[in-house]
């Protein structure tokens, strides 16, 4: 709240100093804003950033560095015992002060209390700087940038400037975004490694992440071999894939060779609806209507399906690719020059032989590549298979069984845990480091391939 | 080739040549009902999934209700002489509500009967008593008829989602539970009124009380926060990358990672929130703020890609008529190109925010599945979403949270369809044919 | 109403295909009025004209092709020997492997070249087995002097050969299918003038055994390859005759001012 006045206030003087270099720029021209280099808002905007910019920068690296710094001085003014514990425990300590500052909770024990206290005289302190710092800062830009004005200043040069900038490090943000990803999986994954051994990981084939509470508890170590995982996961996928192809292609197909306007109109939009649909509702859906549905059938063929078995989970997930798949295809195939077809045609072929011969073997490696991009999509959906598939790592190809996939560990691992620092939920960093590599190699393939075949025929 | 000529003519004479036709139209025939089979069959999917939902859900919107006649009489509230504000809000509501119906049946004997007709009311039917007392004082010691919320097995059994013959599979209530409302139903005492705790109330372990406007609420926070994050980045990146970016190597890294972004699946960003957002920066964790973030940083691609195509679709003439009138590039932007291209961004960005609405899986890893009461006040308060709220409600056992999931998933289709409906007609407003 | 000064032959036992009062409509466009025109059997007939004179829409509605376009109507009559081409009986695909068609730009098929020649053979049945077809394909190669240049990578990607030899494979193509007529849309517009002459030479040769009418925007190549030379002008048929005829005498001004290059 306090941050957000001082950040209204940093505003309001900013666009005071627009409005002051404004006036100045054209006061120093005596009113004839034909004699200024730039325009008159140039100079207004030049002055307002001189004045915003730095005390807003200067906030943005005081609220970054501010938390360690009150942490660390906190922590000295702790009692001498309680520093010697070992890291983990002190950062529990720290939390516990905080909660007991920010919440008013009941300290523990009084040195919490202490320091509690000392923590919330520690933030204002540091509040008071910042403002104080900060407003300082905006008036002296406002100053200094309003005396630098005149005629001849190069406003807009300078203005444009600082938009360029902008825009670059607007654009880097999905770089950093990337590295975020790859460095907090890796950094994590690692820490994980040096629990379990990669081999034993990747190889493993038993999973059963159940980790004793307390180190002298038998069986503690628990199990992370993850390929269990994997194979659910693929086991899902394929099922998946094994209804979103042939009905996504065929009404792709369809919709491109067949439909006449009218009805392409009404239908694709339809189609859509099903990719609009969160994956939360499908997963609701599987769990209440598509997995007992598999399950009464089995119970009427006489065969045992279980209640979340694979197939449930794959079919529906089958069903929100759909659209993915046809709209993919239909590009694709849409792209198709129509000489091929009219060449087809011309020959006396019909138009299922002309599709079936010409038109699909030329669309192949487009919708490879949807297929590919479809296939990584199966792979990384989550709520699906946390609601509609086990939890229980079975090893086995029956889609009749409960099989659990990646995505369901990495959810099921880091639900509900607070504990950041056992295997158990590293063990959630390692299969999303294991989630991404593989997503990301099928999107390259997959969108080489698109690319190649998009340049064929453009 | 004369021989080829011959031969093509009696083909087209022979009996074979006839059934090979007929052969070949019919596989045409096969092919396009393939076709047809597989477009009727993801409709009927869709359809389906629709009417599931809307059947379970539907019934969501309204609640049993029972009317009592009830004493308000102070003693038994535990209240004496005050009646100040604090002394309402404590009163002993519970035992007003439970001799309200004790004195309905006043041939129930016995501990267990009667705690068997209490349950016939919902545990919060206190509040209701509450807030009629806390409007009107003057209602203590007095006594009238008020309409109170029945428990959500009663609420099951009248909407007919449980059987009410007794002893049959699944029936919740016990014989003379069901006798007692067939009474109360006789004597006009039962009625489904308008649901609107569903649209007041936060989260609750009673089906009966549970409300989805702590998860609104929460959405909207955390929509709010990724629009203020993603729109300016997303403009500001596709206003660089298609007006200003040289072509090297950089650019290039930075499509290739757009792209590949769009296609990481949202669980990955969730562990990217927990491990820099929580674990580095230390902020709050369920907190719209931090759920805000993360939809941000998935949602980035979808608005960048959508700003490019809106200004690609800007022809390049505007921009040279600009230029030649010796505006500069960020003046050629700012004054023409982005202007004309705002309605394709907004159309993009309302997509790309109802997406994140919808969005589950990467909210889950930063402790969005905590079960919150309590309306959040600001971005930084404990919250839940409502794809969240779906997901909680989903995993809950009892009869009338599947009515409530449904509803709840109702409710975020219809807001889904709200914003992809703005989408379109802002598309339809700005069409423009160059 | 036809413009037309030399009435068409009515010569039925030369008369291929026959067109009498032919229309054609593009939604509110009337795209060919009142045609009548008669085409020889085995003889080259080439249709001349302005840029938009209904030349490749006469073309188109032989085979009707026309037809997997919306909102194009046809009336009058076309016969293919006597027969109704727009009649209810007749069956599209049946007529289109008796009339071939070679288009603007060549247009293999994403396929080896063996496969290209023996799609047509293949969809319509024509060969026993594989003997049969490899002889089909061979033959059809041979007829349209590609087999010398291709035999030796008959499974390589018909899209890898250059355009003129891209547009004889389409020719191989069209003739695997054993066609009575061949419609070639301005076959060598898309080719240089070596490659050209060679499909020329070809177009030649196969008046031998079909009946070809060719759409070009080459007068010369109008009097080079063909023998009778029907000349549109803004969808109707102006003159037709005997090509010598057109190019040294023409009967229509129309006709003169475009033969002489006044227009067009």
């Amino acid at each position: 709240m306090q941050l957000l006045i001082l950040t209204v206030v940093l505003l309001t003087l900013a666009t005071l100093g627009y409005r002051l270099g404004r006036g100045r720029a054209l006061a120093s021209t005596g009113g004839n804003p034909r004699l200024l280099h730039s325009l008159p808002s140039y100079h207004g905007y030049y002055v307002a950033m001189w004045c915003g910019l730095p005390a807003l920068l200067l906030v943005a690296a005081w609220l970054a560095l501010e938390p360690s710094v009150v942490r660390m001085l906190v922590m000295s003014g702790l009692p001498a015992d309680v520093q010697t514990l070992p890291e983990e425990r002190l950062a529990l300590l720290f939390n516990e002060v905080r909660l007991v500052a920010s919440f008013g909770k009941a300290p523990s024990t009084p040195a919490v209390g202490v320091a509690a206290e000392q923590y919330l005289s520690l933030r204002q302190l540091s509040f008071a700087a910042m403002a104080v710092v900060s407003l300082v800062a905006a008036v002296l830009g406002l100053t200094a940038a309003q005396r630098w004005i005149q005629a001849d200043l190069r406003a807009r040069n300078r203005v444009e400037k600082v938009v360029s900038v902008f825009l670059v490090g607007c654009s880097t943000v999905a770089i950093f975004t990337t590295v975020g990803i790859v460095l907090s999986l890796l950094f994590e994954s690692i820490r994980f490694f040096n629990a379990v051994p990669i081999t034993e990981f990747l190889f493993g084939l038993h999973w059963s992440p159940q980790i004793a509470m307390r180190s002298d508890q038998v069986g503690s170590s628990g199990a992370f071999g993850a390929v269990p995982l994997f194979a659910g996961t693929l086991l899902i996928s394929f099922i998946a894939m094994m209804v979103a192809v042939p009905l996504g292609l065929l009404s792709a197909i369809y919709m491109a060779e067949y439909a006449n306007p009218k009805f392409r109109a009404i239908v694709k939009p339809l189609l859509e609806v099903l990719a609009g649909i969160p994956t939360v509702v499908y997963g609701f859906f599987a769990a209440l209507t598509v997995a007992p549905f598999f399950r009464d059938l089995g119970i009427s063929l006489g065969l045992s399906v279980a209640s979340e078995s694979a197939l449930a989970a794959g079919v529906v997930m089958g069903i929100m690719i759909i659209p993915f798949v046809s709209s993919l295809s239909d590009d694709v195939i849409t792209a198709v020059p129509q000489s091929l077809r009219e060449g087809s045609f011309g020959l006396g072929a019909t138009r299922s032989e002309t599709i079936r011969q010409v038109i699909v073997p030329a669309a192949l490696p487009g919708i490879v590549g949807g297929v590919l991009l479809a296939v990584s999509r199966a792979i990384g959906e989550t709520m699906i298979v946390v609601m509609a598939a086990g939890l229980a790592a079975n090893l086995t190809a029956n889609p009749l069984e409960a099989v659990t996939t990646v995505t369901t560990q990495i959810v099921t691992l880091l639900v509900g845990d607070q504990e950041f620092d056992s295997p158990k939920t590293l063990a959630a960093f390692a299969l999303g480091l294991v989630l991404f590599c593989v997503t990301l190699v099928l999107n390259v393939v997959a969108l080489h391939i698109v690319n190649k075949y998009r340049e064929k025929y453009d | 080739m004369t021989e080829m000529v011959e031969k093509s003519v009696a083909r087209t004479a022979t009996d074979t040549a006839a059934a090979r036709l007929k052969r070949r139209y019919a596989a045409e025939r096969r092919f396009k009902a393939y076709g047809i089979v597989a477009i009727a069959l993801a409709l009927g999917f869709l359809a389906t999934l629709l009417i599931t939902v809307f059947s379970n859900g539907a019934t969501a919107f309204v609640q049993t209700e029972m009317r009592l006649d009830v004493t308000f009489d102070a003693s038994e509230m535990g209240l004496g002489d005050d009646r100040s504000p604090d002394a309402l809000a404590g009163a002993n509501y519970l035992a007003v509500v439970k001799n309200a119906i004790y004195a309905r049946f006043p041939e129930v004997e016995g501990r267990s009967a009667r705690r068997e007709l209490a349950a016939m009311l919902s545990n919060g039917a206190d509040i209701t008593l509450r807030d009629l007392v806390q409007d009107d004082p003057s209602v203590i010691g007095t006594t009238r008829p008020v309409w109170m919320i029945a428990s959500d097995d009663v609420d099951m059994a009248i909407k007919g989602h449980i059987p009410r013959t007794p002893g049959t599979d699944g029936a919740r209530l016990s014989d003379q539970q069901l006798g007692w409302l067939e009474a109360l139903e006789q004597s006009g005492a039962v009625e489904l009124k308008f649901n609107t705790l569903l649209f007041t109330t936060g989260d609750s372990r009673e089906p009966e009380l549970a409300g989805l406007w702590g998860a609104i609420v929460g959405s909207f926070f955390s929509l709010s926060i990724t629009l203020m994050v993603c729109f300016p980045l997303g403009v500001a990146t596709a206003v660089y990358l298609e007006e200003f970016a040289p072509k090297n190597r950089w650019t290039d890294l930075i499509e290739v990672n757009i792209n590949n972004l769009a296609a990481v699946p949202s669980v990955v960003f969730g562990l990217l929130g927990l491990a820099i957002f929580l674990n580095f920066f230390g902020m709050p964790r369920s907190a719209p703020l931090v759920g805000g973030l993360v939809l941000a940083l998935i949602s980035l691609p979808t608005i960048i890609i959508a700003g490019r195509a809106a200004l690609k679709a800007v022809p390049p003439s505007i921009r040279e008529a600009a230029m030649g009138l010796g505006a500069s590039r960020l003046q050629v932007v700012t004054d023409h190109v982005l202007p004309l291209a705002m309605p394709g961004i907004l159309t993009g960005t309302i997509l790309g925010m109802a997406h994140a609405l919808g969005e589950t899986a990467p909210l889950l890893m930063i402790g969005m599945v905590a079960f919150i009461v309590d309306i959040p006040g600001s971005p930084f308060d404990p919250a839940a979403v409502l794809p969240v709220q779906v997901y909680l409600w989903a995993d809950s056992p009892e009869r009338a949270f599947v009515e409530r999931t449904s509803a709840a998933i109702i409710v975020l289709l219809f807001f889904l369809a709200a914003m992809n409906l703005a989408a379109i007609l802002l598309r339809k407003k700005f069409e423009r044919r160059w | 109403m036809s413009l037309a000064l030399s009435l068409p032959e009515t010569d039925s036992r030369l008369a291929k295909v026959t067109a009498r009062d032919v229309n054609v409509h593009y939604a509110e466009k009337h795209a060919l009025k009142h045609v009548d025109l008669d085409i020889r059997s085995n003889e080259v007939t080439a249709l001349i004209g302005p840029s938009g004179c209904g030349k490749s829409t006469f073309l188109r509605c032989v085979n009707r092709m026309n037809d997997m376009i919306e909102n194009c109507r046809v009336t009058g009559l076309l016969t293919l020997d006597g027969d109704d081409v727009y009649d209810r009986k007749i069956d599209v695909v049946q007529l289109r492997a008796r009339v071939g068609m070679v288009f603007q730009k060549p247009n293999p098929f994403p396929k080896s070249i063996y496969d290209n020649v023996a799609y047509g053979p293949r969809i319509h049945g024509m060969a026993r087995d594989q003997g049969e077809l490899d002889e089909i394909v061979m033959t059809s190669l041979e007829r349209a002097g590609l087999l010398a240049e291709v035999k030796d990578r008959l499974l390589e990607a018909g899209t890898g050969l250059s355009g003129g030899q891209q547009q004889r494979l389409c020719i191989a193509r069209a003739i695997a299918v054993a066609p009575e007529v061949i419609l070639m849309d301005e076959p060598c517009s898309a080719l240089d003038p070596i490659a050209t002459a060679k499909v020329e030479e070809l177009i030649d040769e196969l008046r031998e055994n079909f009946t070809i009418v060719i759409v070009t925007h080459s007068m010369q190549q109008a009097a080079r390859v063909s023998q009778r030379t029907a000349f549109f002008h803004l969808g109707e048929l102006v003159e037709v005759g005997d090509t010598e005829q057109i190019f040294t005498n023409p009967q229509h001004p129309l006709t003169q001012g475009y033969i002489t290059g006044r227009f067009g």
